[in-house]
């Protein structure tokens, strides 16, 4: 028996972690030591609950009454462990990058920065575990609000404009879509605890269930469905390790896995998909994946690229999800996880990028693979497994999602992951292909590699990426779990 | 036993403070007087709030005359809860006001401020606590005048044009409440709230009673600023004195709402209000009305407190939707608002005269950059505010969660898309004080960085906690809220 | 009972429209408080009057003494003759200090100073 104050202390670790990095502001060393601390006994916390939720344990804690009836209640399943792990993993590699960032950019405020950051983390811990759909919008808010600080970090106009687009469309969606859904659903079902089959069973009709699963959709903003897909891009005004942390993986994985969430435990895979509610949700992720990797194609900026690269990506978790086959929910989920490493070492490549190079713009990096050959090594490495090729994680993720697809031959969704992967591979290949075999204009200074610790988090997660697809049995089991598999 | 006296020992401790005060002449021992009143006024206030939950409704029969001949008063679960909001917020603002006070009014007239303080409460908790129609007028006007004179000590010059307003508006609301009181008087022959509901389904010739409601509807929705009624209501919260703009935001609109409650829901019922008459669909326009064009108002202001004034008036918006479903869910959101909101704004108005103490104003120039000058200050603000929008884990997220419930559960799908869009609004005006606070420069004569005085900031401090623990454990409020809709429809023991 | 059975009433809706009209339709502040005094008045005989029946004497328990007209209404109209007057001498206090601050009592001029203010 695992005792549930391991899941209090997941919870409780990113905030005590603010506490003594405030307290330790005027010196940016202890600051920075607390910080990696935070992260370091977070990622053991969470590993130490494995075993337990392997085995089939679901550690779980009340703690009180919020509204009657409905209580803040924690409990630990296989997503919730799977996601609250790629968080507070990719916590921990991204500490020292983020130290070297803001460091090597002469950042400003950088103790509310890492106070922030923390608490983003602290917020996705309690969405990973969080016991019902009041406890997983309670941090839900938390997450839109305490990464706006992140998102206009710099102040600017530009930054302040980013910002209004951030928590207007995350903000808003969420009252105006997501409060109703849960609202609605507590008076049908009396409940809003997660259970394995769902809470919905037999109270809502096919088209109620499809109402109210659109509600859920649009209101989870966090997962960029189209329309609401842009806050994404905008808040790539945000510095590098906040796009690469919160807005590749944190933030996005989030709403994803809210998506997977209410689809499991809420409506409950088969329940829906008697229903048969969920149909357009396919079509209308569908048309997400391919314009978001349309938009990405023509887009110059680096980090737009990779925003709208994430927006395609997230479809397919949501796109998976809708499929409602188990594959394909497994898929869904080894994807949440492949997607995060691939991204994150995207985006780490890019801050490298500025910060040596100050490069921002795709075609700037014509043979910049001769100064920079980690970074951009590692960046071959994500863009390899974005695209879904082996050696790489990307690739084991699609490969469930595609079988999904096709077990209910679902031709239309076969169709667009493979127009998609032919888009991905015309967005990231010509970037590898620049930067190693196009001569470096003439008349710029070699360039020099990006300060060791940015090095070094970008190489540990382009590893983990192929490692995933070495040993990728651990996630699949996880996923297995949660597919009732 | 004095517990059973508790409901006139709560109306007549600051009635017979208010004079000695007077008489002390001295600012210091009139906030001694006050703090120990407001205490005791708490203090009383939960205790019936904990008997009424206990055991029921309780009468107290002023003077030993049976109702309803003597003047009766009726304290149940609805008017103990609105008691003690009441008391309880003018008890928090008390250790605020010396030091806010003395910066802001004259010496010599200090002690003139705590009487007059103490005659508003007075009537406040009088109106609250009364079962008499004509006894509550009393009270409406001796809460109104000393209101009048409160907000007329304002610094600003403004304030004596803004009083004058508010005595206009207000007086003529208690006259024509009074009216809609006499019709009622003609049409029953008694004055006791209680014997009245009795009498009225009895009364042959419904006309008095129903030209009765409209006074009554009228007269009372200006003195809680239903929209488009709400004329007075942003002068006389912008220039009043900051903890008096605390105090009357908190209260004042709040006790005339549950007024309003008590005639619709326990001396009409809500046959005569709801079905008789078109009185739902009619608050329900005025009411969304409110929360959209207040809120559009209270976007472009350009001073804090008038910002917050307008947004108080489309928050009274959310408390008469309430009312206007007709049902008991949505009477019990419309008094969890009213409780949630009263602690909210009075938080908001705290800190924003913190802000007038230490940046010598509330225009929004002057609270530039402060996110940097007083940061634990402007952090509460923008709690408050996500309390204003309704987001999780603050105070105003549980009443709109209990509102929206209430309206779909009726089946009224439109009233609840309009509460969650005009959430948007909120989100706009609280961020215009969010991106002044955080994303423009201190001005040039800004004083140097820090907080207001711990004696401010404390109590500012400890409303907003208060928030944040309504929005976390908001069972409890939901829990008496929904008692207090029973104790007012007549469903409770 | 015809109309003009109900005078009375007549009376009150008379006095009560021109008190409001004045309070509505007067810029002068002085003015317009004199229009409430007359707004309120009309509570006045709204209560007064159906209490006074004719032939009714005071209400004393005895046999000679058998109609009386209703005390109440007389009492409680004393009262908001009170709350009246206290009314109208504060309304008036404000409009000495306003005419202190200003230098007029006129609604307009009031305004076009306010808006130079702001």
């Amino acid at each position: 028996m695992t005792d549930p104050r391991f899941v209090l202390a997941a919870l409780a670790i990113p905030f005590a972690g603010i506490v003594l990095m405030t307290l330790a502001r005027h010196r940016p060393d202890v600051r920075e030591a607390m910080t990696f601390g935070a992260a370091a006994m977070l990622f053991f916390v969470v590993a130490s609950l494995a075993p337990a939720v392997l085995a089939g344990e679901r550690p779980a804690i009340t703690l009180f009454e919020m509204l009657p009836g409905l209580p803040v209640a924690f409990t630990v399943e296989p997503l919730g462990w799977l996601f609250a792990a790629v968080a507070s993993s990719l916590w921990v590699v991204s500490t020292p990058y983020t130290i070297a960032y803001l460091r090597g950019n002469g950042e400003a405020n950088q103790t509310r920065f890492f106070a922030c950051f923390a608490a983003s983390i602290g917020a996705a811990i309690g969405i990973a575990f969080a016991g019902n759909l009041l406890t997983l919008f309670l941090f839900y808010e938390m997450l839109t609000l305490v990464t706006y600080p992140l998102v206009t970090h710099h102040g600017t106009d530009e930054a302040r404009r980013a910002g209004r687009v951030y928590l207007g469309l995350l903000i808003g969606t969420s009252v105006v879509f997501f409060l109703p859904a849960l609202i609605i659903t507590s008076l049908l079902a009396g409940t809003l605890d997660f259970r394995p089959g769902g809470i919905l069973g037999g109270r809502v009709g096919p088209a109620g269930a499809g109402l109210l699963l659109a509600l859920f959709m649009f209101g989870i903003g966090k997962a960029a469905l189209m329309p609401f897909h842009r806050w994404l891009p905008t808040a790539m005004v945000a510095p590098a390790p906040v796009s690469a942390l919160l807005h590749a993986v944190a933030v996005v994985k989030a709403g994803v896995f809210c998506v997977v969430k209410v689809i499991v435990y809420v409506f409950g895979v088969d329940a829906l998909a008697a229903l048969g509610g969920a149909g357009w949700l396919t079509l209308v992720a569908g048309f997400t994946l391919i314009a978001a990797s349309a938009v990405a194609l023509r887009a110059q900026n680096l980090k737009r690229r990779l925003a709208y690269s994430t927006v395609s990506q997230l479809a397919y978790v949501t796109m998976a999800a809708s499929l409602l086959t188990p594959a394909a929910v497994m898929g869904a989920a080894l994807h949440l996880v492949a997607h995060a490493f691939g991204k994150i070492t995207l985006f780490f490549a890019a801050g490298s990028l500025y910060t040596a190079a100050h490069k921002t713009e795709v075609g700037e990096l014509d043979g910049i693979g001769r100064a920079m050959p980690w970074t951009m090594g590692a960046f071959a490495v994500g863009a390899l497994s974005m695209i879904g090729l082996p050696p790489m994680a990307g690739f084991v993720s699609k490969w469930y999602i595609l079988t999904g697809a096709m077990a209910v031959e679902h031709w239309i969704a076969v169709g667009v992951i493979a127009a998609s992967t032919l888009l991905n591979a015309a967005y990231f290949l010509p970037i590898v292909f620049r930067a190693f075999f196009v001569a470096p204009p003439a008349g710029e200074a070699p360039g020099h590699e990006a300060p060791a610790a940015m090095v070094i988090a970008q190489v540990l997660t382009a590893a983990a990426c192929v490692a995933l697809f070495l040993f990728p049995g651990f996630a699949i089991a996880f996923a297995k779990s949660l597919a009732g598999g | 036993m004095l517990s059973q006296h508790f409901p006139i020992l709560l109306v007549a401790l600051p009635l017979i403070a208010a004079p000695l005060i007077v008489l002390g002449r001295s600012g210091f021992l009139g906030w001694i007087a006050s703090l120990a009143v407001t205490g005791a006024a708490t203090l009383m206030a939960g205790a019936l709030l904990a008997k009424t939950t206990a055991a029921g409704t309780i009468s107290y029969a002023v003077g030993s005359w049976p109702p309803p001949w003597g003047i009766e008063y009726r304290v149940d679960a609805a008017n103990a809860l609105v008691a003690l909001l009441v008391s309880a917020v003018a008890l928090v603002a008390m250790p605020y006001a010396r030091r806010s006070v003395s910066a802001e009014i004259g010496q010599d007239r200090q002690y003139l401020f705590y009487a007059l303080l103490m005659l508003c409460l007075s009537g406040l908790l009088g109106m609250t606590l009364t079962g008499d129609a004509f006894n509550l007028f009393v009270f409406l006007e001796i809460s109104s005048l000393s209101t009048y004179v409160l907000i007329a000590l304002g610094r600003d010059r403004r304030a004596l044009t803004a009083a004058y307003q508010y005595l206009i508006l207000g007086t003529t609301g208690a006259t024509l409440y009074v009216i809609g009181v006499g019709m009622l008087y003609l049409a029953t022959g008694t004055l006791n709230l209680a014997d009245m509901a009795a009498r009225l389904p009895d009364v042959s010739d419904t006309r008095p009673g129903v030209a009765g409601l409209a006074f009554i509807t009228a007269g009372i929705g200006l003195k809680f600023a239903l929209f488009p009624l709400h004329a007075w209501l942003p002068g006389a919260y912008t220039y009043a004195p900051s903890v008096v703009s605390a105090f009357l935001a908190a209260t004042a609109t709040k006790v005339s709402a549950y007024v309003l409650m008590r005639l619709y829901f326990s001396v009409y019922g809500v046959d005569a209000v709801f079905r008789d008459m078109p009185l739902g669909p009619v608050l329900a326009v005025l009411s969304v009305a409110a929360l959209f064009v207040a809120s559009a108002a209270a976007i472009v202001q350009r001073d804090l407190k008038r910002l917050l004034a307008y947004s108080s008036v489309a928050q009274m918006g959310y408390i008469t939707l309430g009312i206007s479903l007709g049902s008991a869910t949505g009477l019990a959101a419309a008094v969890a608002h009213l409780v949630n909101h009263g602690v909210t704004k009075g938080a908001l108005f705290l800190l924003a005269g913190g802000i007038a103490l230490r940046a010598g104003g509330t225009g929004l120039e002057r609270v530039a950059g402060l996110g940097r000058t007083m940061p634990l200050t402007a952090f509460a603000f923008v709690v408050g505010g996500l309390s204003l929008i309704g987001i999780p884990g603050t105070a105003g997220f549980a009443s709109k969660w209990a509102l929206v419930s209430a309206a779909i559960g009726d089946g009224q799908w439109w009233v609840a898309a309009a509460v969650l869009l005009s959430s948007l609004l909120a989100v706009a005006y609280v961020w215009r004080f969010v991106e002044c606070a955080y994303f423009r420069d201190p001005p040039q004569d800004a004083p140097a960085p820090g907080e207001a005085p711990a004696d401010m900031t404390g109590p500012a401090l400890a409303l907003t906690a208060a928030v944040v623990a309504g929005g976390l454990l908001a069972a409890p409020v939901l829990e008496a809220s929904a008692r207090a809709a029973a104790a007012l429809m007549g469903l409770a023991r | 009972m015809g109309l003009l059975g109900h005078f009375t009433y007549w009376a009150t809706v008379f006095i009560l429209m021109t008190g409001l009209y004045i309070v509505i339709a007067r810029g002068n502040l002085v003015k317009k408080l004199v229009g409430l005094g007359i707004f309120q008045t009309s509570v006045y005989l709204l209560y007064v009057a159906p209490g006074k029946l004719i032939g009714g004497t005071a209400p004393i328990v005895g046999g000679a003494f058998s109609v009386y007209s209703n005390p109440l209404p007389h009492v409680l109209i004393l009262t908001a003759i009170v709350v009246g007057v206290a009314t109208l001498a504060l309304g008036l206090a404000l409009v000495v200090r306003i005419r202190e601050a200003y230098g007029t009592v006129e609604e307009d001029e009031l305004l076009e100073a306010d808006a130079k203010d702001d």
